[in-house]
């Protein structure tokens, strides 16, 4: 069975109209106002509406025409990527930059198949030990050198 | 002589110590992005904007422009010289100019690419010198209703160049714009889509967003599929292009120049699209036509000139309009919006120190990559045997520290983690984040000229039609829209494309 010619033009149609949707539903608490004093509410519903024709549009074009099958989505490395960021954000004060970048190039690599840990741990050092004279000391950004948990 | 006086202006702006410095590094951070695999123009714009805080608004627009165009000059030399295109620009520089690198003639092709592209440069920032002022004075008439219709030509007119379903980038258009409406609305105070989140009241960054889409998702996508580091089979002897060399680049680089310097004003892949229609003029122009694709020198003067040339006019709009052509430009623009200067036809007049500083600078940055590049060649290459592994952690942690100093908050952070994956998952759909970004600029800017249209003409939305000159781009508009669906001329655009 294979009602829907294209996959992506489907589930493209159900995001736009999803979020369509959503932009309505969430837009619908303020004012529309009159056309001559528009209120906050009407360029968001307007837009919304369009977008949820533009979606309905892309879904039933989904079902004329053959494409491809979706590229497989991947959880493992991708998901190491972004988790490499986001320990970064959570360590940043409680660390410093140097010890949060030390993490997140760490998690980061391990999301290559060529991760060796000696050379993932230099990298680290080096990239944190280089941001922390660049942007700390030679740009003066605002950024935490040493955290509070290292005293800094 | 207006000109004159201007120029001399610009180069009295651009020629400080501390200009040229940063122009210096603008187009060497540049060239090294358009040498590096996995890494593009529109990210490290992103990545570096946080570090220009600090420096005075020239100088900060001298070094952003400057990684905008030295990553054209690095793209080309790493498509010659080891057919790996850094740019989508270079694509097409990379059939014959590999080609010829294989046959030994690296070096000419290098010089051939190089001097085009100075030479499009130097034309291009005359065109720019010559038709931005009086564009800019033409519209310090315009009001909100012809803002409004000159977006929505600027929306269709990037959505219509753009490679792949036109349906689904004018979606991304809206899902732009309603992005760009989260925070605080400026004429009512009411905060749309905030959800209770203080971080969100200033709305969502432009800079966090193209740090994510361009930046992080990259990295998502080449993951997966490793990226294999090219290995360097051809050696660099002589620059020194033959005089037979000279005689057959001549017409190519002005044809490739005119056909750039024009195609670049438009929106959406100006530079790119020029690079295409340039390899395909050659081509048919050409006597030798059994030659391309096989190492025809033409095929690297044309494109080289075009896409450089484009890239340059691509500022005319974001310079005298105030309105983005391409994600790149956004970005510049919201450089511009944290350094206080709203842009728009005003700047012209009111800076136009600034203005015309940019401009000269860009001729400078060109010269400074002819200088510059031919020579570190060597250094260009070794740079780009950088293995994959050790360089995209490298780039994560960039975004992540220039995510946090854009305004020294976490959030801002896990913002670009919550975009790269938004990003990963466009891709996988075949959704092009392009046109998103540009609405997510330009979405804020068409809600205010809509609502001060409709209260010029007391709600009547037959204002956009009635005004003649609103009705003209209007109707331009309509016009790309129609031509870009017809059957016969989107085959003509992929067609364009695929050569």
């Amino acid at each position: 069975m294979r009602a829907i010619g294209d996959p992506k033009d489907f589930w493209s149609g159900v995001f736009f109209i999803a979020f369509g949707a959503a932009a309505i539903f969430f837009a619908w608490q303020h004012p529309l106002g009159t056309p001559m004093r528009m209120g906050p509410g009407a360029f968001p519903v307007l837009i919304g509406g369009l977008l949820i024709l533009i979606g309905i549009a892309t879904l039933v074009r989904a079902f004329f025409r053959s494409g491809e099958p979706i590229e497989r989505i991947t959880f493992v490395r991708p998901g190491l990527i972004l988790l490499s960021v986001i320990v970064f954000a959570l360590l940043l004060a409680p660390l410093g930059v140097i010890g949060a970048t030390v993490a997140l190039v760490l998690i980061g690599s391990a999301a290559s198949q060529k991760f060796r840990l000696p050379s993932a741990l230099a990298l680290g050092l080096g990239l944190g030990l280089g941001s922390a004279a660049v942007f700390g000391w030679a740009l003066g950004l605002p950024i935490p050198i040493l955290g509070t948990w290292l005293g800094g | 002589m207006d000109l004159l006086a201007n120029l001399a202006l610009g180069f009295e702006a651009a020629f400080t110590p501390l200009n040229l410095t940063y122009c210096l590094i603008g187009v060497l951070a540049g060239t090294l992005v358009g040498v590096l695999p996995g890494l593009g123009p529109t990210a490290t714009i992103a990545m570096l904007l946080p570090a220009s805080f600090a420096l005075p608004p020239v100088t900060a627009l001298i070094m952003l422009a400057g990684i905008y165009y030295g990553a054209q000059y690095g793209g080309s030399t790493t498509a010659i010289l080891v057919n790996l295109p850094g740019e989508a620009t270079s694509i097409v520089t990379a059939i014959d100019g590999y080609k010829m690198a294989q046959k030994g003639r690296a070096g000419p092709a290098l010089a051939t690419a190089a001097l085009g592209s100075f030479f499009a440069g130097c034309v291009s920032t005359l065109v720019i010198a010559i038709f931005a002022p009086p564009l800019a004075a033409a519209a310090l008439a315009f009001e909100s209703p012809e803002y409004f219709s000159l977006m929505i030509l600027g929306l269709i007119a990037s959505v219509a160049l753009a490679r792949g379903s036109i349906l689904k980038a004018i979606g991304m258009i809206m899902v732009g714009m309603l992005l760009g409406l989260v925070g605080t609305d400026v004429s009512s105070g009411a905060r749309r889509y905030t959800f209770g989140i203080g971080e969100l009241m200033d709305g969502v960054g432009f800079v966090q967003v193209a740090m994510g889409v361009f930046g992080v998702t990259e990295i998502l996508r080449n993951i997966e599929h490793e990226i294999k580091n090219p290995r360097l089979i051809v050696k660099v002897t002589s620059l020194m292009p033959t005089r037979e060399d000279f005689r057959r680049m001549v017409a190519p680089i002005f044809r490739g120049t005119i056909l750039g310097s024009a195609l670049g004003v438009l929106p959406g892949g100006g530079p790119l699209l020029a690079s295409f229609g340039s390899y395909s003029m050659e081509k048919r122009l050409s006597k030798h036509p059994e030659e391309f694709g096989e190492g025809a020198i033409e095929g690297v003067a044309g494109p080289e000139s075009a896409n450089n040339a484009g890239a340059q006019t691509a500022f005319i709009p974001m310079l005298t309009l105030g309105i983005p052509s391409t994600p790149t430009m956004a970005l510049m623009i919201g450089a511009m919006i944290l350094q206080g200067i709203q842009p728009g036809p005003s700047v012209v007049t009111e800076q136009p120190a600034l203005f015309w500083g940019i401009i000269v600078s860009m001729w400078l940055g060109n010269l400074m990559l002819v200088v510059l590049n031919l020579p570190l060649v060597g250094l260009w290459v070794r740079l780009c045997m950088i293995p994959y592994h050790l360089l995209y952690p490298a780039i994560l942690v960039f975004c992540a520290i220039g995510a946090f100093s854009l305004s020294n908050s976490i959030f801002d952070v896990q913002l670009i983690v919550v975009f790269g994956l938004v990003g990963y998952l466009l891709a996988k759909l075949e959704l092009d984040p392009a046109p998103m970004m540009l609405a997510l600029i330009l979405g804020p800017m068409m809600e205010q000229n809509l609502r001060r249209s409709m209260t010029i003409a007391r709600g009547d939305v037959f204002v956009f039609v009635e005004r003649p000159i609103s009705l003209i781009i209007l109707l331009i508009s309509a016009a790309v829209l129609v031509l870009a669906v017809l059957p016969m001329i989107r085959k003509k655009r992929d067609e364009a494309f695929v050569e």
